[in-house]
C-alpha cells in the first residue's frame, strides 16, 4: 500500500492512469462491439453436378434476400431489399462473392470487403453459383486471365485513364475515398486483377459502369496494370503516410516535427536546479 | 573582451575592422544582451531557422527546376510515366526527384521545412497572443508577424503550384475561381494573373519568379525588421520572482544563447533531414501531371491553407444574378470572409484592447493567460473557429477513415463552425476564472500539502503550506484592470468620453473586459484558513488594494 501511495504521487502518475483508462476502454469496447461482418452459411458443398451445385448454393446462400428465382425482394412498403439477379451476369456474382461482399449480413449503404464465407473460399463453388446466375438471364461474363494480365497492359495509358476516370473516388494511388450517403470507394490494395475488371464491367454500388464501349478491354487492362504497378512500387521518399495526400503530411508535421522541436526547446531552456542555490 | 592579449593574427584584422566600422563598441553593448528563457520563446526560432533552410534547399532546387509550360514527352527513370505528355515544369521536377543525386531528399526537406515554418509561425503567434506579448510597445512587431504569416501562406501556395502536378493544378484552379469570384474586377484579375485561358502558359513562370524572388525578398526584409525591433525592445519575460517591467532576467546572448541557438539550428536541420528521409511528402510522381479533366479524391492543400479549403467545402451553393452578372457568394464568402475576420481581427486586437482597457502602459512581463480571461477566451474561440474550418477541409478523409457519412460531416461542421466559438469562449472564460480562484485560494490559505493531520479532537485536516516565494511571485503578477470612469457620475452627468456611441461601446467593452476578475492578494497563507471570517476580511482588503493599484498605475504611466 505504501509503495502504491508513493507511486501515486509521481509526476507521471496522472498520465499513466489516463493511459490505462484509455486502454481499458478500448479493450472493453473491442470485446462488446459486434464482430466483423461475417455471415453464416451452411456448409454442405456437395460434389453434385456444377449447375445443380450452383443452384443449391444459390438457394442456401443467396435466395433468402434475392428470392428463390433470383427475382429480388421488396419489403411491405415496396422498397427494394435485394435486387433481381436476372441478367447481372457471372462477372457480377464473381465480384460480389469472391470479395466476400456477398452473402451480406447487414444490408447497409454498401457492403464491406471481407473474407469470403467458408463455402465460397473454394473457387469451384464461386464459379458454380456464377454459372447458375449466368444461366438465368445472361449478362457480362468473367474475364479470361489473359484479359486482366497486368504484364500486358500499357501502364502509361492506364495512368492517364485512371486519373480521369477512377482517381476522383479511389484517390491518385488507389487508397480509397469517401462518397455521399455513407458510401465509399474502397482502397484497391487487395483487389485482384479479375475483381478490378469485373468492378469496371458491372459497376457495383456507387461505382459507374464502364462497359466495353466506354473503356475498351485494352483500356481496362491498362488500368489494371497501373493499379497493380502503383500499389507494388515502393515509396522512394520514406514512409508513404497512407498515400492519402497532404492531410497525413500535416498531421505528421505537427505531431512528429513540431513535437520533436518543442521537446528540444523545453530541454535547452529547462532551468538548472543547481543555479537556484546561488 | 578579456584581459588576455589576442595573438597578432587575430588582433590585427579585428583592429582593422574596428578602426573602420567601430564594431567593438557595438558588439560590447550587444553581445551581452540578456535573453529570458522559456521553451515557448523558441517557437519563433523554429520559424526563423526553417526559413534559412528553405532558402538553402530552395536554391538547390532552382538549379534543375524549369519553370516552363512547354509540353514535353517524359523519358526518364520513372518508367511508369514514360511516353506521357507533360509540362517541362513537371518533367524537371521528376528529373530532380529521380535523376538528380540527393534531389528527392532536398525536395522533401524543402517541403517539410515549409510545413514546419508555417506550423511554427502559427504556434509562435498563439504564444504571443495568449501571453499578451503584442501589447505596447510591441504592436508593430505583431503586425509584421501577421504580414509574414500571410506572405508565408501565399509563398507556400505558389511553391505547391510550381511542379504542375495533379494536386497543384487543382490548387491553381481554385485560385482562378477565387480571383473570378471577386465582383467587377474578378475576370480581369484572373486574366491578368494567368495571361489567358486557364491554365495557359504564363502562370508557372510567373509564380516561379514571385516564389523565388519577390516574396522571399519581402519576407527576408520583414524578418530582419522583426528581429531588429525585438532586439531593440528586448524580449518579454514570463512573470516570476525578481522579474519586473524594468529589467530583463536571463542569460547573455554571447556566449550562452549563441551556443544554444547554434545547437538548436542544427537540431532543427536534423529533425527536417529525418522527416525528409523517413516520411514521404508530396509524391508528385503518384499524382501524375496536371490535366484539367482529372481530379483525385483527397485533394487537399497543405495544412496552412486547410481552413480556406474547409470554408469552401462548407459553403452552401449561393449565387445571385445581378443585371446579367453572377455574384458567386459560394466562392467569395469562404475565400475572403473567415480568414479576413481572423487576420483583420488579429491586426486590430492590440489597438482595440488598448482602447477598451485604457491601458497605455508598456508591458515587458507577459500576462498569464488566466489573468486576461476575455483575451484568452477570444483567442480560444478563434482557434476553435479556425480549427473547425481546418478539420472541415479534410472532411472526406474523416468520413473515410472513421466511417461516417460525408454529408453528415458537412452538416456537423456547418453548425459547429458557427456555434463552437461561442461555446469555446464561455468555457474558456470559466476555466480562466476557476484558475484565478484557485490562485486566490493558494494565496489566502496556502497550497494543499497532501499531509493529513489528526487533531486532538479527532478532526482530520489537510495541512496547507504557504506558497513558495517563486510561486507567489507568479500568482501576484496579475494586474487588476483599470475601470474607465462610469458613464454617469453620482449627479447623473455623462462622463466626457461616453457621450457618443463610440464612447458607449468603449465603456461596454471595458466593463466586459473587467467584469469578471477574482482579486488576488499577497496573503496570510497560515494554513488555518477560516473560510467565513476570511471572506469578509478579504473584501475589506480588496478595496485597499484597488486604490493601491490605482495609484500604482499612475506611476506606471511614466513610460
Amino acid at each position: 500500500m505504501k509503495r502504491f501511495t508513493a507511486w501515486r504521487r509521481r509526476p507521471w502518475a496522472g498520465y499513466a492512469v489516463v493511459l490505462v483508462a484509455l486502454a481499458t476502454t478500448g479493450v472493453v469496447y473491442a470485446g462488446f462491439s459486434p464482430k466483423a461482418d461475417t455471415a453464416e452459411a451452411s456448409n454442405s458443398a456437395a460434389a453434385a453436378q456444377d449447375m445443380a451445385n450452383g443452384k443449391q448454393l444459390f438457394n442456401q446462400n443467396c435466395s433468402s434476400c434475392h428470392g428463390l428465382n433470383a427475382q429480388g425482394t421488396k419489403d411491405e412498403k415496396g422498397r427494394q431489399i435485394a435486387p433481381s439477379l436476372i441478367g447481372v451476369g457471372a462477372a457480377s456474382v464473381d465480384f460480389q462473392v469472391s470479395t466476400g461482399r456477398m452473402p451480406a449480413m447487414n444490408p447497409g449503404a454498401q457492403m464491406p470487403r471481407k473474407k469470403p464465407v467458408e463455402v465460397f473460399r473454394n473457387p469451384k463453388n464461386v464459379a458454380d453459383v456464377a454459372a447458375y446466375v449466368q444461366s438465368l438471364g445472361g449478362g457480362p461474363t468473367i474475364p479470361a486471365p489473359e484479359q486482366v494480365d497486368p504484364e500486358k497492359g500499357d501502364v502509361a495509358l492506364g495512368g492517364k485513364l485512371f486519373r480521369t476516370n477512377c482517381a476522383q473516388c479511389h484517390n491518385f494511388a488507389g487508397s480509397g475515398g469517401a462518397l455521399t450517403g455513407g458510401k465509399y470507394a474502397p482502397p484497391l490494395d487487395e483487389s485482384t486483377p479479375t475483381q478490378i475488371y469485373e468492378a469496371m464491367l458491372t459497376g457495383p454500388y456507387a461505382m459507374p459502369l464502364f462497359n466495353d464501349t466506354t473503356l475498351t478491354p485494352e483500356a481496362k487492362r491498362a488500368i489494371i496494370a497501373y493499379v497493380v504497378q502503383t500499389r507494388e512500387e515502393p515509396n522512394p521518399g520514406g514512409n508513404g503516410l497512407g498515400r492519402i495526400g497532404p492531410v497525413a503530411e500535416g498531421i505528421a508535421g505537427w505531431t512528429v516535427g513540431m513535437g520533436l522541436l518543442v521537446l528540444a526547446a523545453m530541454w535547452i531552456t529547462a532551468r538548472k536546479p543547481k543555479k537556484q542555490h546561488d | 573582451m578579456s584581459d588576455v592579449q589576442a595573438p597578432k593574427a587575430v588582433d590585427a584584422p579585428l583592429t582593422f575592422l574596428d578602426d573602420r566600422l567601430g564594431s567593438s563598441t557595438f558588439l560590447k553593448r550587444n553581445m551581452k544582451k540578456a535573453f529570458p528563457d522559456h521553451w515557448s520563446f523558441m517557437l519563433g526560432e523554429i520559424a526563423l531557422f526553417s526559413f534559412v533552410i528553405l532558402l538553402l534547399t530552395g536554391t538547390f532546387l532552382t538549379l534543375w527546376f524549369k519553370p516552363s509550360m512547354l509540353e514535353v514527352v517524359y523519358d526518364g527513370s520513372y518508367t511508369k510515366l514514360n511516353g506521357v505528355k507533360m509540362s517541362e515544369a513537371y518533367s524537371s521536377t521528376l528529373h530532380i526527384t529521380f535523376d538528380v543525386r540527393g534531389g528527392l531528399l532536398m525536395r522533401q526537406i524543402h517541403h517539410w521545412a515549409a510545413i514546419l515554418f508555417m506550423a511554427a509561425i502559427m504556434a509562435h503567434m498563439l504564444r504571443v497572443f495568449f501571453t499578451g506579448a503584442y501589447r505596447k510597445p510591441r504592436e508593430l512587431n505583431w503586425l509584421i508577424g501577421i504580414g509574414l504569416f500571410t506572405l508565408g501562406m501565399l509563398e507556400g501556395l505558389f511553391g505547391y503550384s510550381l511542379p504542375d502536378d495533379l494536386l497543384s493544378g487543382t490548387g491553381l484552379r481554385i485560385l482562378q475561381g477565387v480571383a473570378q469570384s471577386i465582383p467587377v474586377v474578378g475576370t480581369y484579375l484572373y486574366l491578368f494573373l494567368f495571361g489567358g485561358e486557364f491554365p495557359g502558359e504564363s502562370i508557372i513562370p510567373r509564380l516561379f519568379t514571385i516564389h523565388v524572388l519577390l516574396i522571399p525578398g519581402i519576407m527576408l526584409a520583414l524578418i530582419v525588421a522583426h528581429l531588429m525591433i525585438m532586439w531593440h525592445q528586448k524580449h518579454t519575460q514570463m512573470p516570476t520572482k525578481g522579474r519586473t517591467n524594468q529589467n530583463v532576467v536571463g542569460y547573455p546572448f554571447y556566449p550562452l544563447y549563441m551556443a544554444k541557438q547554434g545547437a538548436y539550428f542544427l537540431y532543427i536541420f536534423g529533425v527536417l533531414a529525418l522527416l525528409a528521409t523517413f516520411a514521404q511528402i508530396n509524391p508528385i510522381w503518384l499524382f501524375g501531371p496536371y490535366d484539367p479533366s482529372a481530379i483525385s479524391a483527397g485533394s487537399q492543400p497543405d495544412f496552412y491553407m486547410g481552413a480556406l479549403e474547409g470554408a469552401l467545402r462548407l459553403m452552401p451553393n449561393w449565387e445571385t444574378n445581378v443585371l446579367g452578372h453572377t455574384l458567386s457568394w459560394n466562392v467569395m464568402i469562404p475565400a475572403l470572409v473567415p480568414l479576413g475576420i481572423i487576420f483583420t481581427g488579429a491586426a486590430l486586437f492590440p489597438f482595440i484592447e488598448r482602447w477598451a482597457t485604457g491601458d497605455q502602459r508598456s508591458h515587458h512581463i507577459n500576462d498569464r493567460p488566466r489573468n486576461a480571461p476575455v483575451r484568452t477566451a477570444t483567442g480560444v474561440a478563434v482557434v476553435t473557429f479556425y480549427g473547425l474550418l481546418w478539420l472541415a477541409g479534410g472532411n472526406d478523409v474523416i468520413a473515410e477513415r472513421f466511417h461516417v457519412s460525408l454529408f453528415a460531416t458537412t452538416w456537423f461542421f456547418r453548425f459547429a463552425v458557427l456555434l463552437g466559438p461561442f461555446l469555446a469562449f464561455m468555457i474558456t472564460k470559466r476555466i480562466c476564472l476557476g484558475l484565478q480562484r484557485s490562485d486566490a485560494a493558494t494565496m489566502a490559505h496556502g497550497y494543499e500539502s497532501g499531509v493529513i493531520k489528526m487533531m486532538p479532537s479527532g478532526e482530520f485536516i489537510e495541512v496547507h503550506l504557504e506558497a513558495p516565494e517563486e510561486q507567489a511571485a507568479v500568482i501576484l503578477s496579475k494586474e487588476e484592470g483599470k475601470s474607465l470612469p462610469a458613464a454617469r457620475d453620482d449627479n447623473g452627468i455623462p462622463a466626457p468620453g461616453s457621450r457618443n456611441p463610440l464612447g458607449h461601446l468603449r465603456l461596454r467593452l471595458n466593463r466586459f473586459w473587467n467584469v469578471d476578475s477574482i482579486p488576488i492578494e499577497a496573503g496570510h497563507g497560515n494554513g488555518h484558513g477560516n473560510g467565513h471570517g476570511d471572506g469578509e476580511h478579504a473584501a475589506v482588503e480588496d478595496g485597499e488594494r484597488a486604490t493601491a493599484i490605482g495609484s500604482g498605475s499612475g506611476t506606471g504611466d511614466r513610460s
